[in-house]
């Protein structure tokens, strides 16, 4: 954590927090990213900063906010799904704390709609009640005076989720070479990356989902789409089966609780949270700034490379029956994917360009080897989606007429 | 210090949603949960669960009670009386060879993976004509070689774009006469041919693709209205001569067999001839494709039925849309799928139909015959979930 610590000292360094961030609209900042409830202070980022760091908060005080959002590493853990107390696995591939305040909601299925919120959530969670959380650190002197500095109280629940909160709202990672390169550095990125960004707008129709522009800069819709990815491993419909099955054996509340923490439960998605027919396997749109930094990809972290991400998509996802039917077979080449590859970590903010660089070729070699996403035919439309479901294994439908 | 009010969040109604959702689970079996997936939804159907589709809380058994079973002569169909099945359907394809255009294969390939994944199986599969785009040969064989995939037995009818090229020569050839009937567990089947037109390319001097061409069009000043025609309907009338008037009747149409909306022939020019001859009976239910929108209408006995397309949504007619239509709103250009899908049909003994909009996009819609019967005042269907684009 000490190490951790001094990275975020460099990173962000004393700035008047009062104020908006350079790259965010002040009238923004003012009436939708600051609640009134909670706005910005010395103190409250500064016991918010203690906070995200501290361990006490977890049960076993060996978990803190940073170990999942990791600050020497793109504020993730840059884990497939990440490890919780006592070394278990969680369900689902943490995200970026980077940026997070520009988000409608929070979490994967969007299930709290605000930073406040969020921050609550890990903690209860593992942790029998909130009140432990608050016990573990009440008796400390610092966080007596830091709360009475920040909110004018004792330590309790609410203000530390506030203060995280705040904190957050500090991780403004806005300066790419990207941002240079729309206000008109034209050499800011490169050819292949300029060629990435066409591409990205048009044939490989990530701006659907990823519009990204000065007053949308995450890149992110804010809604929830069906793209496969659970749909790989299992089918939606034995999932719920097996559910019920689990809570035909009896056992009321604790069954229930176990089989919400259930792995493959989860991958049900923003259904869970919306109940809507559509959401089933839906996940929210991520962000992608800052993604050379956020490997492995997807909900489930089952994507290495950025590399691998294009392959899901350029062969129109996985098929299933909720797939969003924005999602079609591409028809990308080879460069125009390394094109797209180039343009994405065009996005890293410049304080991480070393990092960027080092992952990039990282990735770039870990490609070379492995494209397990890797589907050609499908991406070219030889082989169509839900064909090799329907008409056994892959034909020449229509292609081959035998008379 | 002013304290944020602990109100309801997101987070702490969802765990209650999740709460009632499990509670609500363990009143139910195996089968009625997999309301998830559209197979159950038609499962659930026939065991009259009706379902709350906005919190996916299973809103208990509205219209369980068993429906009064029909006495009398019931004709030729008289030993099955007193079934209720299911059957599934997809509609309107309009597939192009799949080097010109993979992308309406797809959705009939999309199709046909929904209805096979049904659990239970229907008893059979209507589909509900076009699924080529201009009648060419390649797309009606592609056509049938899809088809050939469907697990349960597939009925076909006709569309116009499947028959103007060679006046449904090579239809024929593939699926057999475009008008017939059967008997099915009590109920007596009628598909039609109800695409006919007055010719008016041989006068014009018109290849058969300029004729293709023009019929395939939404609007256009040259084509006549559809027709089911005389002869059909003489061979109509003695089809259900044989009927007696408490025999649920189902009819499959093309076009639908009322007058809807002129301009864009959504229009059966002698439907009303036709609804003559229905009239008779104490129940009658006719499904259509050709509009490629949920429609609902209700003349007299009759219910009307339009079934989602897989290949695009049209708009709704400017004016004369009826009344118990639960309109789609506009789809998302962005969406290749919305505004589409398929169906199921679950069939009461006393020949009444519970309508399933399976759409991909959003949440499934469906439209009962309690909701028909009432001219709309009970069982109002839910809203289709996504906001007009």
């Amino acid at each position: 954590m000490e190490a951790q610590k001094a990275i975020a000292a460099k990173l962000l360094p004393g700035r008047d927090v009062t104020q908006p961030p350079a790259p965010v609209d002040a009238e923004l900042w003012e009436t939708v990213v600051v609640p009134a409830d909670n706005r910005m202070t010395r103190e409250r980022v500064a016991l918010g900063k203690k906070l995200y760091f501290e361990k006490r908060l977890s049960k076993d005080g060996t978990v803190a906010c940073a170990t999942c959002h990791d600050v020497s590493r793109g504020f993730t853990d840059q884990r497939k799904t990440s490890e919780g107390i006592g070394g278990a696995l969680g369900q689902r591939n943490s995200p970026t704390s980077m940026n997070a305040f520009l988000m409608e909601t929070q979490f994967l299925d969007g299930r709290v709609p605000s930073l406040e919120e969020q921050a609550k959530l890990p903690i209860v969670n593992p942790m029998p009640n909130e009140q432990a959380a608050i016990t573990a650190i009440k008796r400390d002197a610092d966080y007596k005076d830091m709360f009475e500095a920040a909110y004018g109280s004792k330590p309790n629940y609410e203000d530390l989720a506030r203060a995280i909160a705040a904190f957050e709202r500090t991780l403004v990672f806005l300066d790419a070479p990207f941002d240079r390169f729309l206000a008109g550095h034209e050499n800011a990125i490169s050819a292949e990356a300029k060629q990435g960004w066409e591409l990205f707008n048009g044939k490989a129709r990530c701006m659907s989902c990823h519009e990204i522009n000065p007053s949308n800069p995450l890149g992110i819709d804010n809604h929830f789409h069906n793209i496969g990815v659970s749909a790989r491993t299992q089918n939606f419909e034995n999932l719920a089966g097996r559910a019920l099955d689990m809570l035909s054996e009896g056992g009321g509340m604790q069954t229930i609780d176990r089989l919400a923490l259930e792995t493959k439960f989860s991958e049900l998605g923003r259904f869970l949270v919306s109940g809507d027919h559509s959401d089933i396997g839906a996940f929210k749109t991520s962000q992608i700034r800052n993604i050379g930094l956020t490997a492995p990809y997807m909900h489930d972290g089952s994507m290495k490379t950025l590399w691998d991400v294009m392959d899901h998509y350029n062969g129109g996802g996985e098929t299933n029956p909720f797939l969003d039917g924005g999602i079609v077979p591409l028809e990308l080449s080879e460069s125009e994917i390394d094109a797209v590859v180039a343009f994405m970590f065009t996005l890293t903010d410049r304080r991480f360009a070393d990092q960027n660089q080092t992952i990039m070729r990282e990735q770039k070699q870990l490609a070379a080897r492995k494209r397990p996403f890797r589907n050609t035919a499908m991406a070219e439309g030889k082989i169509l989606p839900f064909e090799p479901e329907v008409m056994g294994t892959a034909q020449n439908l229509g292609q081959n007429p035998e008379e | 210090m002013k304290r944020r009010p602990i109100i309801k969040s997101v987070e702490t109604k969802y765990y209650e949603q999740r709460d009632a959702l499990f509670q609500g689970l363990q009143n139910l079996d195996r089968r009625s949960f997999m309301k998830v997936s559209m197979a159950a939804m038609t499962a659930a159907l026939a065991k009259g669960v009706e379902f709350h589709y906005h919190n996916f809380l299973p809103v208990n058994v509205v219209n369980a009670a068993p429906k009064p079973s029909l006495g009398g002569n019931t004709g030729a169909a008289g030993e099955a009386q007193g079934q209720d099945f299911t059957f599934a359907y997809i509609s309107d394809s309009h597939i192009y060879e799949r080097e010109l255009n993979g992308r309406f294969v797809r959705q009939l390939l999309r199709a046909v993976d929904d209805i096979n994944s049904l659990d239970p199986q229907p008893d059979f599969v209507l589909y509900g004509g076009d699924i080529a785009q201009l009648g060419a040969p390649e797309e009606l064989k592609l056509g049938a070689e899809i088809l050939k995939s469907v697990k349960a037995p597939v009925k076909m009818m006709v569309g116009e774009h499947d028959w103007f090229l060679d006046l449904g020569e090579r239809w024929m050839d593939l699926f057999g006469a475009p008008n017939y009937s059967f008997d099915h567990k009590g109920v007596h089947i009628v598909v039609l041919q109800s695409v006919h037109e007055e010719d008016f390319w041989t006068e014009r001097g018109m290849t058969p693709e300029e004729r293709m061409l023009t019929v395939a069009g939404l609007d256009n000043g040259i084509q006549s209205r559809f027709k089911v025609g005389a002869p059909q309907r003489a061979w109509l009338q003695k089809d259900l001569e044989k009927y007696s008037a408490d025999t649920p009747i189902i009819v499959f149409s093309h076009s639908p067999l009322y007058h809807y909306y002129k301009p864009w022939n959504f229009w059966t020019e002698d439907a009303p001839e036709v609804q003559t001859l229905l009239h008779h009976f104490d129940s009658v239910a006719v499904i259509h494709g050709h509009t490629h929108q949920m429609l609902t209408n209700r003349i007299g006995n009759i219910h009307f039925h339009g079934m989602a397309s897989t290949a695009w949504p049209w708009p709704y007619a400017p004016e004369g849309l009826p009344a118990l239509t639960v309109q789609m709103n506009r789809a998302d250009p962005f969406n290749a799928s919305d505004g589409l899908g398929d169906g199921t049909v679950h069939v009461s003994p006393d020949g009444l139909v519970d309508k399933l909009y399976n759409l991909w996009n959003r949440n499934p819609v469906q439209v009962t015959s309690r909701y028909v019967n009432s001219n709309g005042r009970d069982a109002i269907p839910q809203q289709p979930n996504l906001k007009s684009y």
